[in-house]
């Protein structure tokens, strides 16, 4: 067994230094759609029509995101001449829920349990990710817990289909309180392209609270890990709303 | 392409076989551009037509397709065959007022779970079949209903029945001491919605019925009436870790309705992208077995390799799972032929580090022994399962869609080889997910080598038609059946996914195996369930 250990020696470290530092490495997020610069209300309309899900908004004399629905299409950048903005970054976990973040007691250690709840696997890819060598959660204090009366946080992929909805809700009962639900996922926030039908939601919100959000289809691990430093309180949100509403800009911390 | 003369004037000769066998009630018509073969037979041939296709002729079953017209059921049976043997439809229609048709999974065993889910979604009986019932869904859903139906409304959320506190799961073994030990569906790590039931008796697992479609999001169902652009978003991600081929197979199929011309450009980045989804594919199966065996550092090796896939994948084509890339008529983005070498380059450097994983795992007695004689499928047991991809050829099913129904820019001109073993246990499988991982590299460089010129997409205009799409997901066979209507709206959606087939194989690999081994059986077999349940 000795050669795996050489062997494991001589890869080195791997890890990222986020969050001490910013991930720049190619290829770690496809990013997503930027802020338009103010433009004519007849491109604004034809950048709209491009949009599957409704992402896309107009808002004055510009577009506005609801990255809440974004599926990475990539309608609006490669169909268009003109296409839209791309904004790389990684750092889109947003608390939604008036509990705010878990508190100074749960800063430097959590314990994560993942439900699926329908995920197409790319998101579900990505979570198991967060634990191997480039991203390792473990040495931000975070760990996957393999029983819920453990467990702080409840990660849920997926738009909540019909079949996951009695196994959803008995884990989130069965974690003692305080615990936060983290949606990872454009599907798990709104549905996604599944949307509302006899099988599934419009999102894991219908079946049990949701605290933070992670947009993406699928969100990338660093997004994740954002998301999961933000449930700890070690990350501040994004200042900028991802979605125009003031109706969730009151649980903002 | 050089088809082989004696499959093809088999083919060709099959209307006069099947007049021979069932003088004037076998219609046969023969589709020579597509190499398809339909037969009309009525319900009571059935049986007799499909046994002589499978067992006589040694084709394939692909998929059952069901859809209700004005007045009547039609059931499509696609059955395909070596190169050269083409496809083969059997059609069999039905009035409307009759829900009851003979079986054909009595001779079939492939059909089984087909015929089961069509039952539970379309309310239609098949006569014969031995285990009919609650599948796709479970227990709380009230009988009677059936989703698939066309008078289903599918926007609606639907009411449920409180499910008896008395139900339980059947058991089948009756001995002192037997237990059932029910697994999932929420598992302790980031694994997939599924639930098995384990019958055991102490140590080893006798029986494995697995209870699955908790992640049914009636993909079928919710694509009727929409658009083509919906749909491609719906085929794309339904299964995300195979994004790149189901979007592929249902982008030929809405092609083939209208027989459009793919520029030859599209058609070999599509093989390119393909073959690097399945690199990708492979290595994060191989991640896997390596993580179910607890060999910690193997584990950390191969996961390098797989983000180091995705972010390259991510760096030159927007996104680490290939979303956004197929487009009926093209792909969505070129690439320059520069970065085309510069993949596949990263793909040797890949390729160099896989081999250096296998040599030191060929070594590693205790890797080894989990793997050796444990999950063994005979191949005689895949054959009547209709096993598809590395699964079937890790048990010597040689059945590549590559090859034997070559479509986009496989063909003549792309050299590679179908790797396949004889054992059928773990290591088998293991052996064809590394060699597989080196010919699409193989492929990933022959195509970079040659990539014609020209336009990446053509101007594509959807028309009413019909016709099936395929291809050799990751994961195997995968067929994609589409009707379309006016407008570019569709109006049949019929997905048939290489996992679905393959976990209806599982359980012949876990039982009379120890609990300690179902995980590494699990994932050396490398299903997804996003991809299964649809």
């Amino acid at each position: 067994m000795t050669k795996w250990v050489w062997k494991g020696l001589q890869t080195g470290i791997k890890t990222t230094a986020y969050p001490g530092s910013p991930e720049t490495a190619a290829g770690v997020s496809p990013g997503r759609p930027g802020w338009k610069d103010p433009v004519e209300r007849k491109k604004i309309m034809s950048l709209m029509d491009l949009c599957p899900t409704g992402a896309l908004r107009p808002t004055e004399e510009r577009i506005s995101m609801d990255y809440r629905r974004c599926i990475h299409c990539f309608r609006c950048r490669r169909f268009p001449a003109e296409p839209l903005d791309w904004e790389p970054g990684y750092e889109w976990g947003e608390i939604v829920s008036n509990q705010g973040n878990l508190g100074k007691t749960f800063s430097n250690s959590l314990h994560i349990r993942i439900v699926d709840a329908g995920a197409c696997g790319a998101c579900l890819s990505e979570i198991g990710h967060i634990t191997s060598p480039y991203y390792n959660i473990h040495r931000l204090g975070f760990f996957i817990t393999p029983t819920p009366r453990t467990a702080d946080v409840l990660l849920v992929a997926g738009p909540g289909t019909d079949h996951m909805r009695l196994p959803l809700e008995k884990v989130f009962e069965a974690m003692p309180a305080p615990k936060r639900v983290v949606a990872v996922g454009t599907c798990a926030l709104t549905g996604g392209i599944f949307g509302k039908s006899f099988a599934t939601r419009a999102g894991v919100g219908e079946i049990v609270p949701v605290d933070v959000e992670v947009p993406g289809c699928p969100p990338p691990p660093l997004a994740i890990i954002h998301a999961l430093l933000v449930t700890a309180g070690r990350k501040k949100p994004p200042d900028a709303p991802s979605y125009p509403g003031t109706e969730r800009e009151e649980g903002r911390s | 392409m050089a088809l082989p003369l004696d499959k093809i004037m088999k083919w060709k000769n099959l209307a006069q076989t099947a007049a021979s066998r069932w003088p004037g009630r076998v219609e046969v018509s023969l589709d020579e551009n597509r190499l398809t073969a339909h037969l009309r037979c009525s319900p009571d041939d059935l049986q007799g037509v499909c046994g002589w296709l499978f067992f006589e002729l040694d084709y394939s079953f692909a998929t059952l397709v069901v859809e209700e017209e004005t007045a009547s059921w039609s059931f499509r049976y696609i059955f395909y065959g070596d190169l050269g043997s083409g496809q083969v439809h059997i059609i069999v229609r039905h009035p409307l007022s009759e829900t009851t048709i003979p079986c054909i999974s009595r001779l079939i065993h492939a059909a089984d779970w087909q015929e089961r889910e069509i039952e539970d979604l379309f309310g239609l009986h098949f006569e014969g079949h031995p285990r009919l019932g609650d599948f796709v869904l479970h227990e709380e859903w009230p009988e009677g209903v059936n989703p698939m139906r066309t008078s289903f409304d599918s926007t609606r959320v639907y009411p449920h029945r409180e499910s008896e506190p008395a139900w339980g799961p059947q058991t089948i073994v009756e001995a002192a001491g037997a237990f059932m030990m029910p697994i999932g569906p929420v598992y302790s790590d980031h694994a997939e919605s599924a639930h098995f039931l384990l019958e055991t008796l102490g140590e080893d697992v006798l029986r494995t019925i697995p209870r699955f479609f908790y992640k049914y999001r009636g993909l079928e169902k919710i694509a009727e009436g929409k658009s083509v652009d919906q749909v491609l978003l719906l085929a794309e991600r339904f299964s995300g870790t195979s994004a790149f081929a189901h979007s592929l197979a249902f982008c030929q199929a809405v092609e083939g309705t209208i027989g459009a011309e793919i520029p030859k450009r599209a058609q070999a980045l599509r093989v390119f992208l393909a073959e690097l989804e399945r690199l990708r594919h492979h290595v994060a199966a191989i991640t896997g077995i390596c993580q179910s065996t607890a060999l910690a550092v193997a584990t950390s090796q191969a996961s390098i390799l797989e983000e180091k896939i995705l972010r390259l994948t991510c760096r030159y084509l927007g996104h680490r799972y290939l979303f956004g890339l197929n487009i009926p008529g093209g792909l969505s983005l070129d690439l320059t032929d520069d970065t085309c070498k510069g993949i596949s380059e990263a793909g040797w450097d890949v390729l160099e580090k896989l081999k250096k994983l296998q040599g030191m795992l060929r070594f590693t007695s205790s890797f080894l022994d989990r793997l050796e004689e444990v999950g063994m499928v005979s191949k005689d047991k895949a054959v009547s399962y209709g096993l598809v991809g590395p699964v079937a050829r890790a048990s010597g099913v040689l059945r590549d869609l590559r090859v034997v129904q070559p479509y986009a820019y496989y063909g003549d001109h792309l050299k590679f080889y179908v790797p396949h073993e004889e054992e059928g246990d773990g290591y088998a499988r293991l052996r064809v997910l590394f060699s597989e991982a080196e010919q699409s590299i193989n492929l990933m460089h022959q195509v970079s080598a040659s990539l014609p010129a020209g336009p990446v997409k053509t101007r594509l205009d959807p028309a009413p038609g019909s016709c099936l799409g395929w291809v050799e997901s990751p994961g195997g066979a995968t067929f994609h059946w589409v009707r379309l209507g006016e407008a570019g709206r569709v109006l049949r959606y019929r997905v048939m996914t290489s996992s679905f087939v393959n976990w209806h194989g599982f359980h012949l690999a876990a039982e009379d195996f120890a609990f300690q081994d179902f995980p590494i059986i699990m994932a050396t077999f490398a299903l997804s369930n996003a991809e299964c349940d649809r």
